[in-house]
């Protein structure tokens, strides 16, 4: 099954103690200090952010690989740095 | 250096861009940009330039305050008439972003000083009022090999251009020699619309702010004017000169020298 594809996470940023802009700010700023291919797990807040940020993060070129609801109004975010253009 | 929640909100606008991101707020962070007159050009350059986090920022200038500044040099209030320019240059700089570095140079820059002034510094603005400086900052930065903003104004005008070593042309290839100390008035003589430095000298700021996260094209190579009253901008091709006297393949200037200044501009000390 996809979705128990398990990932080796590379680092993890937690942004559920900022808000909108700052939350998809803040992902950002911890991809760019990845490698491209690397993956970054993200704890963000249920409502604005979990719709919002993988969204901004898709934009920006990055691969979302999953959304996991984390049961306490919390959800983990498993994104793939890209390369560079 | 990690970004605190409070620098990724303070700087999030320019974090957003595809152009800026983290990599360039950090080399805003690591820059040290000189400005040279905290006037009409220089008071919307450093306050920009501070809000965007330049790490170091110098400021020059002789003067004090005065109360026909105000009209257009945003970075001084009311109450600050009388005080060193450099003085309450910072005092704002700093209000509006505690973190960056300001250092003041009171004094007139001359020959004696441009030198030890702008080795210190990755890019330098010129936002003074005279011809002799506006050549000695020029053949100071293309001796030294420094990247900078010209820029002036008079009336409803101002135009800018940039240097970049080893790219453009330098201001002297434009201009070849100051115009003679009565042929041009000054500010002072002529007047300005206050809003001209706002423009021109926040565009300054943009060419900094360019050089400085290495994104897009500078004014090398031109020299970009403004005309307020037909609103109009012009962008004109500057080419080298390769027989430029402090740029060309055999100058003939090799140190920096001052020339007279017209004695009615010049200030008694007070």
């Amino acid at each position: 099954m996809a979705d128990r594809v398990e990932f080796a996470i590379d680092e993890t940023v937690d942004i559920t103690d900022v808000v909108c802009p700052v939350t998809f700010v803040k992902a950002k700023v911890a991809l760019e200090e990845l490698d491209a291919g690397q993956i970054l797990a993200i704890r963000l807040s249920d409502g604005e952010p979990v719709v919002n940020v993988p969204r901004s993060l898709k934009d920006e070129g990055h691969q979302v690989l999953k959304l996991a609801d984390n049961c306490d109004g919390t959800y983990t975010l498993l994104v793939r740095r890209m390369e560079e253009d | 250096m990690a970004f605190s929640n409070e620098q990724l909100e303070r700087y999030s606008r320019h974090i957003i861009l595809k152009e800026v991101g983290a990599k360039g707020q950090k080399k805003l962070q690591a820059a040290k940009v000189l400005i040279i007159g905290a006037g009409g050009l220089g008071a919307p350059a450093a306050l920009y330039l501070a809000a965007a986090g330049v790490g170091t920022i110098g400021i020059a200038d002789a003067d004090a305050v005065d109360l026909s500044n105000l009209q257009r040099q945003v970075i001084h209030a009311t109450p600050d008439i009388g005080k060193a320019k450099v003085c309450s240059a910072k005092q704002s700089m700093q209000a509006i972003n505690p973190e960056v570095q300001v250092n003041t140079y009171q004094c007139f820059v001359t020959a004696a000083n441009v030198m030890e002034l702008v080795a210190d510094y990755d890019f330098v603005l010129d936002g003074t009022d005279n011809f002799p400086a506006k050549f000695l900052i020029n053949d100071a930065c293309v001796l030294s090999a420094k990247p900078f903003s010209h820029a002036g104004i008079i009336r409803f005008q101002g135009q800018l251009m940039t240097y970049v070593p080893g790219q453009g042309p330098c201001y002297r290839c434009a201009f070849q020699n100051p115009p003679p100390a009565d042929a041009v008035p000054t500010c002072r003589q002529a007047g300005v619309i206050g809003a001209m430095g706002g423009v021109i000298g926040s565009l300054q700021a943009m060419e900094a702010v360019k050089y400085i996260i290495g994104q897009g094209d500078l004014l090398c190579g031109s020299l970009l004017t403004f005309d307020a009253l037909k609103m109009e901008f012009r962008k004109i091709k500057l080419p080298r000169r390769d027989t430029c006297a402090v740029c060309g393949s055999q100058p003939t200037i090799l140190a920096a020298f001052d020339y007279k200044q017209a004695a009615c501009d010049l200030k008694p000390a007070t």
